[in-house]
């Protein structure tokens, strides 16, 4: 067993410093030597509405959040009301004491099926609807209550300093709240004024204040608390180990990658990522100038795609990223690509749809689309990545792909990976290598921009490059790329075009097109950012001396059905897990293999899945007990 | 090697109508190209969708034939990725003032040095006739069913109002005149726009090439009558000299007034020139200073396989 396995939960009105505080948390446990996987949940709104961020603390190596809290710390009523029946029967709840008489009215936010489904439960209990009806049930399940008011702390510590100005500061309620967490679980306090300093590294007076009211909050928990549960005193530090947001993978890779043109419209939760690519523009070469990524924001997504194909001709790495919506509006653009063979990275971070749908949601809805996007037959790549860590370096197998098949390539993310804040192991940019295909740097002689090869692959001069001269156009086209509707030129071009599908998967090394991660009896299939949950839940099975295989599939289209199916040639019951409603990778599955599949666990409530519920899911097929469909639920 | 109007011309067949006024736009487009001696492998020509979308085939450079509506877009990649290439966007008014209506107005907010050409013709040409965004209210061509429902778009003015830098009118059956016009606009220094009044002969029998030589309005008067004049020969002064507020105004109003002239009279020439708003170049430069040195397209991203990006500090920063 783990011998720390902690889950920490903070929540407030968005705005509120949520985030920045479970940054600070993250941070401090992250450098006493844990492994993180923090998640964040939001709205789709800028102040007000209830966020909330998990954080999973652990000595081991860890991949997805549980069902189980074991700390939660709240400075604002609707925190409590929506997640006080998650907290485990020996966990605690740090609270601010003035809540105590709110009731649900009160809260505006909490919409009408959620106070329903609220009041029943307490009319059950025979509890008034208030913040103290709900923390005496939470008081019988052997819940520890921490009440403290953080007027009163912040009025103690203006005091102390003699700073009458820190009184009515709120807005370091998320650092109280950290601050009395990390002194509670008796996490060393050094590291706290290290990590405010680094979140506050820009406004050096706010972290001077907010360690000052840190070190106060820390202390008062240290001294007025009773014991808890858990003791997070710091272990050992794992050597080369990173703390990371969500999108640094892709946007690090990119880097790295070469990718010099980002075209990008604002979308959730895409749109991080290209704002970080040009936070960080101008970009270090090994034994050269400067390098540059120029990032544009457009005007839609339809001007994204076609900036990003525009410069691409010119035979620079370029590279979009968006969401659904925005990859909807791509598509005609996406053919044209197609057809032209022009080399693109679409990173696609999907969300919950359809249209608008759950928009700061998660979800896998959209892998079907995305293989079938765009009008006609051409060619194309949809890769998925299973975690942060792997985005990096798939993100440079994207951009060799899309070089050496001259194919569009879509790398798909989602809002699950998006919002995850973890350690993982330092990315390694030697280990990423650039392969550009058939991309010239000089011509002779008459070109063709579209000549017939044995392989299938022209020789791709670019924009602008001595004797080069080339035409591209949506129209079928002959070999210089002239308009054609020549019948017998027409069979030899799709014939062309479409014959990349086949070196791709000849040619794509298997470890990259899926990964085993055992086969057994019974053996889920996934994509994307359930590996995670599957990982841990496999784990926990395992420990209980149930084997479950698994196989992630990276490599959606072209899709490796041999492959795929030699791996799972001893699974005798398939089991599918996805974050959608239709199963999509089942039907691919289905439609590719011929096989059916015996079990989907779905999920499509928008909130990540977590371990425990695919654990539960599993354990029910295992006993027979599961519904063909298993749809899980959990999460405010 | 000096190169001469023959060598800007492929030999791919010209399908448009007889007559047709686009003729005229890609041979003042090839004279432009030759009489400024850029080499061939040095210019793109972007075009969109329709009759005038097949442009690019016909001229003997870069030649990159895009989408319906969208020509803006590739041509503004294509142009901020290797700055060093000339660069001319093509289409019809249908393609740029209406499914690309956004990215026009777009375009003129960024300022980035390139050309835009449309051949406007008030007709979508190559769908048999439908009526396009400069077909003005209630006049009816050949193919449409009954009067246009629609007002005009003013595409002189949507320009000006955009921020479009450069923006002058052409006729195309003044080839000398379209080609000085090109000449110009591809030297402006930022964001042009060329509007060419282009007669289709096949389905716009409203603005016909009689209508603009003012045959019509000959029988009343024995006087020159083509209802084309040149901004040039009055005293009309499209150029802002200073930077000033006020000089900017005024020079932006009589531009959008001049362009609501129509009618008997119908201007052509430059209505509007700033060279004194930063190029999107410049723009850029000032956040990278090496830009224009080391643009995308020119910068080296691996050496001999293995990338050469040096990501270590920003990496080190997220050790725990």
């Amino acid at each position: 067993m783990r011998s720390t396995d902690f889950t920490w939960l903070i929540g407030g009105p968005q705005g509120s410093g949520v985030e920045s505080g479970a940054n600070i948390f993250s941070k401090v446990c992250a450098q006493m030597g844990y492994q993180i996987f923090g998640k964040r949940e939001f709205y789709s709104n800028i102040k007000g509405e209830h966020s909330y961020f998990t954080v999973r603390v652990s000595d081991e190596n860890i991949h997805s959040n549980v069902n189980a809290v074991n700390l939660m710390v709240s400075f604002d009523a609707e925190t409590i009301f929506r997640h006080f029946d998650e907290i485990v029967s020996d966990g605690g709840i740090i609270y601010d004491s003035e809540l105590e008489n709110i009731d649900t009215d009160r809260v505006r936010t909490l919409d009408a099926p959620f106070k329903e489904r609220l009041h029943k439960f307490l009319k059950s209990k025979n509890k008034p609807f208030t913040i103290a009806g709900v923390l005496e049930t939470a008081k019988e399940n052997g819940i520890k209550l921490y009440p403290v008011s953080f007027k009163n702390l912040l009025t103690e510590l203006s005091e102390e300093l003699d700073n009458p100005r820190m009184r009515g500061l709120v807005r370091m309620y998320n650092v109280l709240g950290v601050s009395l967490s990390l002194g509670l679980i008796n996490m060393p306090s050094t590291s706290l004024v290290d990590s405010i300093d680094d979140i506050f590294s820009k406004k050096p007076k706010i972290a001077e204040m907010n360690k000052k009211a840190a070190i106060f909050s820390y202390n008062y928990a240290s001294n007025n608390f009773e014991n808890f549960s858990h003791n997070l005193t710091g272990i050992q530090k794992q050597p080369d180990t990173i703390l990371v947001q969500g999108h640094f993978g892709t946007s690090l890779g990119k880097m790295v990658s070469g990718c010099r043109f980002q075209s990008y419209y604002p979308i959730t939760p895409a749109s991080d990522e290209s704002v970080y690519l040009e936070s960080n523009e101008i970009l270090e070469i090994e034994n050269d100038r400067p390098g540059s990524t120029i990032v544009i924001q457009t005007e839609d997504e339809i001007s994204a795609i076609g900036m990003m194909i525009g410069a691409s001709l010119t035979g620079t790495r370029s590279s979009t990223s968006t969401s659904g919506p925005g990859f909807a509006l791509m598509t005609e653009a996406l053919g044209w690509a197609g057809i032209n063979e022009v080399p693109i990275v679409i990173t696609l971070y999907q969300r919950s749809g359809p249209s608008t749908g759950l928009p700061t949601r998660h979800g896998q809805d959209d892998l079907l689309f995305t293989v079938f996007a765009g009008c006609g037959d051409f060619p194309k790549i949809v890769y998925a990545s299973g975690d942060i860590e792997e985005s990096f370096y798939d993100t440079g197998n994207c951009f060799n792909y899309s070089d050496k098949y001259q194919i569009p390539v879509i790398h798909m993310m989602d809002k699950f990976l998006s919002s995850s804040v973890v350690t993982c192991k330092k990315f390694n940019p030697k280990k990423i290598s650039i392969d550009r295909g058939k991309l010239l740097d000089e011509v002779e002689g008459e070109y063709k921009r579209f000549a017939f090869t044995d392989d299938g692959l022209s020789p791709r001069s670019k924009l602008g490059m001595d004797n080069g001269v080339f035409w591209n156009t949506g129209d079928e086209s002959d070999e210089y790329g002239h308009i054609t509707e020549d019948p017998q030129i027409r069979i030899k071009m799709m014939d062309k075009r479409m014959s990349r599908l086949d070196l791709a998967l000849a040619s794509i090394p298997i470890i990259q097109q899926a990964v085993s991660f055992e086969v057994h009896d019974y053996t889920i299939i996934s994509w994307g950012s359930t590996k995670g949950p599957i990982l841990d839940a496999q784990d926990m099975l395992k420990k209980e001396g149930i084997d479950i295989g698994f196989v992630q599939i990276k490599l959606l289209h072209p899709f490796p059905t041999e492959y795929v199916k030699s791996l799972l040639q001893d699974a005798k019951v398939l089991i599918d897990i996805e974050a959608n409603h239709s199963g999509q990778l089942g039907k691919i599955f289905k439609q590719n293999i011929a096989r059916e599949i015996d079990y989907h666990i779905l999920k499509y409530t928008g909130r990540g899945m977590t371990s425990t519920e695919i654990y539960d899911s599993l354990k029910k097929i295992v006993q027979n007990k599961a519904a063909k469909r298993e749809i899980l639920s959990h999460g405010a | 090697m000096v190169l001469k109007l023959a060598d800007y011309k492929t030999d791919v067949h010209n399908d448009w109508c007889p007559g047709c006024g686009d003729f005229g736009i890609v041979n003042a487009l090839q004279m432009a190209l030759a009489e400024m001696g850029i080499e061939r492998d040095k210019a793109t020509i972007f075009s969109g969708i329709g009759c005038s979308g097949k442009t690019s085939h016909f001229i003997n450079t870069y030649g990159v034939h895009t989408l319906h509506g969208r020509v803006l877009t590739f041509a503004q990649g294509g142009k901020l990725a290797n700055p060093d290439m000339t660069v001319v966007a093509v289409g019809g008014d249908g393609d740029g003032l209406g499914i690309g209506a956004g990215h026009f107005v777009a375009a003129g907010r960024r300022n980035i040095d390139m050309t835009y050409i449309i051949f406007d013709n008030g007709v979508y040409g190559l769908t048999k006739g439908q009526a396009s965004p400069t077909l003005k209210l209630g006049e009816q061509t050949k193919s449409l069913p009954s009067p246009n429902t629609n007002s005009n778009v003013n595409p002189i003015g949507l320009a000006v109002a955009s921020g479009f830098t450069f923006v002058a009118r052409g006729y195309s059956y003044d080839v000398r005149h379209l080609k000085d016009l090109i000449v110009k606009a591809v030297k402006h220094k930022g964001l042009s726009f060329l509007d060419v009044l282009q007669p289709c002969p096949t389905y716009n029998d409203v603005n016909t090439r009689d209508w603009y030589a003012g045959v019509d309005l000959a029988q009343e008067s024995m006087e020159r009558h083509s209802r084309i004049y040149k901004l040039e020969d009055t005293k009309f002064d499209p150029t802002v000299n200073y930077a000033g507020e006020v000089e900017v105004n005024e020079k932006l109003s009589q531009a959008l007034i001049k362009s609501l002239e129509w009618g008997d009279k119908i201007p052509t020439g430059v209505f509007y020139q700033n060279e004194l708003v930063s190029p999107f170049s410049t723009r850029l430069t000032d956040k990278i200073p090496n830009y224009l040195e080391n643009p995308p397209a020119k910068q080296i991203i691996s050496n001999a396989g293995s990338p050469n990006t040096d990501i270590s500090k920003i990496l080190d920063s997220l050790d725990v």
